[in-house]
């Protein structure tokens, strides 16, 4: 018996060229006669523009033109939207690609320089003179919606984007009724989703063709075709967008952003190719941001620890315009997971978009689960408190029993698979459970501060039904497709919809082809990222590549196949019900020595020198897949830290992660994938942060400001897995690429508020800096 | 990220820098460039000329001679960590490089660029304070009527980003007594997550005999004031004392005193904070260095 490809963690295959610099990205594209690019960004959060004089810069050295708002009128449509949700009032607000008359945000974009090199475009951006009448400006949500704040839209009264409730079960009686109700108020820090390839755009714009060619640092170059069409008129199939090679987006490369439709429109005026790449200073401020919410929250539950009811209203930032996806991030992503692993009778998020001087929000690895599964966790970790239970029984009385097809939540969405207990039991049996909470309790004794934090979730991915989409307001389709060839030597190729970007789907995607069609893994190559040469498809987010784009590789494969018993029997001069394949090979019933390897079928295929009648020549096919459900990855995660409380500094001390994303196409990618996303999550709890002053001027502008984590940071996690499988797809397959950020923001942050408990804290608002860890401290004393 | 234009120099020697700063107003000199560099593609700093003294042989090295610790300049942070010369002489400046940055920041940056600069929250000005270095400094004899002189680290430190050095000097070495046998060396830090940087750092130098006790003492603080600060009444209370969990609380608590009114805060760590933790710091480097590094 061989090994299994398909669940064998090989190495991947992408790593020699990013680790030896060998890959091209979208900076390392030259073109000839190429000019480059330099955006003037707003220094204020909220101004109307007086005037723009330009005289200087346009005659500076090397400079061949500058664009402002008014240049673009009439040529650039506004940047879109592409997520509406239905009833909720939204306001699909106006935004220009270069502002006009007013500037929103610190870092909205006021002109565009381009020169023979990037520096002379940068020197002649000092000398674009700007008056601006500074208009008063709002950064928190919940300000942002009182009376007299600034108003930022004139056709959004009251800043609110929107306003959306989903109201499960019946929670005004859950709460009615309830013996014990716990309240938090929890703010949901805006972060920035970090890649370490900053943003970049090379657009060269044929004239004589009337097509744009566009490298894009996108997670989705298909949308961005799709989109960049509406913006620019430029017919759909006459722009081509590449985004082979993508270090890294965490979300924050998929939305459809201003500065690459800036850079398309300078290309399309000067006939050039043109190049723009943010600098990390300007990442900060005009690549989307995540999270910003201000909850109120609470939880209705009988004295025995029976949950009946969880209710938010939440303040949901979405900056001064709306993202591609941002008005889906705080509604669909997260006010309908409201139930987690739990059988909760009744759920409400009423949730309120909200305008302010700030960057955009979108999507931010997780995006809206990780909200929604802190806030659960946290209200129940309260409500053990309130109860004098231990929270992890809490946890197990509440849990939804083992579920194989099929369960539906108050929210009205309906889970695939689930078995939660086990893994659960899992992780606390790795960790000796008891034995953790009597050590916490010796430590204690010796003025020690040990804090445990358990976690179960389940979030909701692979994005999902098309049908789905258009009811929620998603403004495309989600399904995938993908073609798989063999090529006449019996070597493959797929060419793919979905664009990975540091995920490592070249190296799995080729492992479910070579499992499907038994050829050599090495034989399979994946294409993917330039819409010339790659089918439709959405995108990868939302964890959504393996179980979408994965099962749309596995159905091509299996017509491949199914095609290729077809010729096998017809080449083996046998019955078709008489040929039986195993391996890679087809061989007729009874006779294994009569057999062809399905790499020799590809080769005559190719050839085609000997078909069936009416057997088209070629092996190949391609798919489709749009999924019937999301797929529900769940887990349970544990932390243990410990606090010096002399001067608030928190140690991580153990960390386990739990997973079960169905069956594992490659593990040592599955545990990748829940490392980064554990670091993430953390990061938000411990370190990560946006900081604005009252004036809408970013704070936390650099990396010496804005505290990502590091390898030092952390201990080995220590990694468990089950496997549950999802009815939904071909595969069975559950996203993993999020989990890690969805669970450990709370595990972590329960850790230390467990940690602190006998010192009086009960709250502190995160990132959990030690000065605040300390402050709270000393608050708890004297209280 | 993109510098403002500026006129590139390679000087051969310390004379040939000096000659180079003398004569071009809004000059600066390029050593490990992990300090001037990152100011100038922010466009924070403008120089109209880079000097590179990154050739200058005779700025690097380490060596010891009649009980002093002598490192050029130009010696890099990774040269220091790397050098058994520097473990045996002056342990707390060999881990204190150790600790700096990260391996390119290391095998770049070098002390004297480091302490030319004066960030606040650098490590090496507290731990070169705390050891009583002391920084030879190289003019032009004829413009300034100072050839070259000697400062001591507590003198060498004016301000934020200030230091004594005219425009047209040069710090070129720096010498460290050799500690003895009996002098215990630690440096301790809240580092900022985001840089490693010193939020509060603190340094001390103990000379302890053999019945645990404190014969003479040295600390200073650093991260949280413009400059080192050093610690008087620390100093006072540790002397003659047994080095006790007790007595190490108490003269710690004392360093308060001796701190000023000029504490640094920021949206990390407010001066109020930091404050308070200089006392700790002080406390975690006591305990390292004399072996109590349990607490």
């Amino acid at each position: 018996m061989t090994t299994r490809i398909f669940g064998s963690g090989i190495r991947r295959r992408e790593d020699p060229r990013l680790i030896t610099g060998g890959a091209t990205y979208t900076d390392d594209v030259q073109l000839p006669g190429m000019v480059h690019a330099a955006i003037l960004r707003s220094p204020h959060a909220h101004a109307k523009i007086s005037s723009i004089d330009t005289s200087a810069a346009s005659g500076a050295p090397g400079v061949v033109a500058v664009y402002t708002g008014a240049d673009t009128d009439g040529v650039l449509n506004p940047i879109p939207c592409a997520w509406l949700p239905p009833d909720c009032d939204i306001k699909a607000v106006d935004h220009p690609a270069i502002a006009k008359d007013v500037v929103r945000y610190q870092g909205d974009a006021v002109a565009v320089v381009v020169a023979e090199d990037r520096y002379q475009a940068e020197d002649a951006l000092e000398l674009i003179k700007v008056d601006y009448e500074i208009l008063p400006s709002v950064v928190n949500p919940e300000a942002a919606m009182q009376a007299g704040a600034p108003q930022i839209h004139e056709d959004a009264p009251n800043n609110q984007a929107f306003h959306w409730v989903a109201d499960g079960g019946d929670s005004d009686a859950a709460f009615a009724n309830a013996d014990v109700i716990v309240k938090e108020t929890i703010i949901q820090q805006r972060l920035i989703p970090h890649a370490m390839e900053p943003r970049s755009a090379v657009a060269n714009w044929t004239v004589a063709m009337g097509e744009l060619t566009l490298w894009s640092t996108s997670q989705n170059p298909h949308i961005v075709r799709f989109l960049g069409s509406l913006v620019t008129g430029i017919p759909e199939h006459k722009i081509r967008v590449i985004a082979t090679e993508v270090g890294g987006g965490f979300g924050s490369k998929l939305p459809m952003y201003a500065d690459e439709m800036i850079i398309s429109f300078c290309s399309m005026q000067l006939n050039r190719p043109v190049k723009w790449t943010a600098t990390r200073s300007e990442g900060f401020l005009a690549t989307i941001h995540g999270r910003d919410h201000v909850e109120h929250v609470e939880l209705a539950a009988t004295r025995e620890g029976k949950i009946t009811g969880i209710r938010s209203v939440v303040y949901a930032g979405m900056g001064a315009y709306l993202s591609t996806a941002g008005p889906g991030v705080p509604t669909i992503l997260h006010g309908l997971i409201y139930s987690g692993p739990y059988d909760i009778g009744a759920t409400k998020a009423d949730i309120y978009g909200v305008f302010s001087n700030t960057t955009p929000v979108d999507t931010c690895r997780g995006a809206g689960r990780p909200e929604a599964t802190f806030l659960i966790e946290r209200l129940i970790d309260l409500l053990a408190v309130e109860l004098g239970t231990d929270p992890v029984e809490l946890r197990r009385k509440n849990l939804i029993p083992k579920f194989e097809d099929g369960h539906d939540v108050a929210s009205g969405i309906t889970y695939d698979s689930g078995d939660y207990e086990p893994l659960l039991n899992m992780v606390l049996g790795h960790v000796d459970y008891q034995a953790l909470r009597q050590e916490q309790a010796r430590m204690r004794e010796r003025g020690a501060y040990m804090g445990i934090g358990v976690t179960c979730y389940v979030e909701i991915c692979g994005l999902g039904p098309s049908q789905v989409a258009g009811a929620v307001g998603f403004g495309g389709g989600l399904w995938e497709s993908a073609i798989v060839r063999f090529h006449p030597t019996g070597k493959v190729n797929a060419y793919i919809g979905t664009s990975p970007h540091g995920q490592g789907e070249e190296t799995t995607f080729a492992q479910i082809i070579a499992d499907e069609l038994g050829v050599d893994v090495d034989d399979v190559g994946v294409i993917h990222g330039d819409t010339s040469n790659t089918p439709m498809g959405w995108g990868t987010y939302g964890s959504r590549t393996s179980t979408v784009g994965g099962a749309a590789v596995a159905l091509a494969a299996r017509k491949i196949k199914e095609k290729a018993r077809l010729l096998a029997a017809h080449l083996l001069e046998a019955a078709e019900a008489d040929v039986e394949y195993e391996d890679g090979k087809f061989f007729v019933k009874g006779s294994p020595d009569r057999s062809k390897t399905i790499q020799e079928i590809a080769t005559m295929a190719n050839v085609a020198w000997n078909m069936p009648e009416g057997m088209e020549p070629g092996l190949e096919a391609s798919a489709f897949y749009d999924p019937p459900n999301f797929v529900y990855p769940f887990g349970t995660h544990l932390a243990v830290v410990e606090v010096d409380p002399d001067n608030g500094h928190i140690e991580v001390k153990r960390y386990v992660a739990g997973d079960d994303c169905g069956p594992q196409i490659n593990p040592m990618i599955v545990e990748g994938q829940v490392h980064g996303g554990v670091v993430h999550g953390v990061g938000q709890a411990l370190w990560e942060g946006v900081v604005y002053d009252e004036n809408g001027q970013l704070l936390t502008g650099s990396m010496t400001d804005y505290a990502l984590p590091r390898a030092h940071m952390f201990p080995d996690m220590e990694i468990l897995s089950t496997v549950t499988p999802s009815p939904h797809n071909p595969l069975g397959v559950k996203g993993i690429g999020e989990t890690g950020a969805i669970a450990s923001t709370v595990t972590i942050y329960n850790a230390v508020i467990d940690a602190l408990r006998p010192l009086g804290v009960t709250h502190i608002d995160m990132p959990l800096t030690p000065e605040k860890v300390w402050q709270a401290i000393r608050q708890g004393q004297g209280s | 990220m993109f510098a403002t234009e500026f006129e590139y120099k390679k000087a051969s020697s310390i004379s040939e820098a000096i000659q180079l700063l003398s004569s071009n107003e809004g000059a600066k000199i390029l050593a490990g460039g992990h300090s001037l560099l990152p100011m100038m593609k922010l466009r924070l700093a403008r120089p109209t000329m880079v000097i590179d003294i990154g050739g200058i042989e005779e700025m690097r090295g380490i060596s010891v001679e009649n009980g002093t610790l002598r490192i050029g300049a130009l010696t890099t942070h990774a040269q220091i960590a790397d050098s058994h010369v520097v473990q045996e002489a002056a342990g707390i400046l060999w881990e204190t490089a150790y600790g700096i940055g990260d391996p390119q920041v290391r095998n770049r940056g070098t002390i004297g660029g480091n302490v030319s600069h004066a960030d606040p929250a650098s490590d090496l000005p507290t731990v070169l304070t705390v050891v009583d270095a002391k920084f030879t400094i190289q003019g032009q004899g004829g413009i300034t009527r100072r050839g070259s002189r000697t400062v001591s680290a507590g003198d060498f430190f004016v301000g934020p980003f200030t230091t004594v050095l005219a425009e047209n000097e040069v710090l070129t070495a720096i010498e460290i007594p050799v500690l003895a046998e009996n002098q215990k060396a630690e440096y301790a830090k809240m580092a900022h997550p985001a840089t490693s940087f010193a939020v509060v750092g603190a340094g001390v130098v103990l000379t302890v005999d053999n019945n645990n006790v404190c014969t003479a003492a040295r600390v200073a603080v650093g991260g949280l004031t413009p400059t080192p600060t050093r610690g008087p009444s620390v100093e006072a209370a540790l002397v003659g004392k047994e080095l006790t969990d007790e007595n190490i609380a108490a003269a710690t608590a004392l360093i308060d005193g001796d701190l000023g009114s000029d504490i640094l805060g920021d949206i990390f760590a407010s001066a109020e904070y930091r404050r308070a933790m200089a006392a700790i710091e002080l406390k975690h480097a006591i305990f390292h260095a004399t072996g109590l590094a349990h607490h």
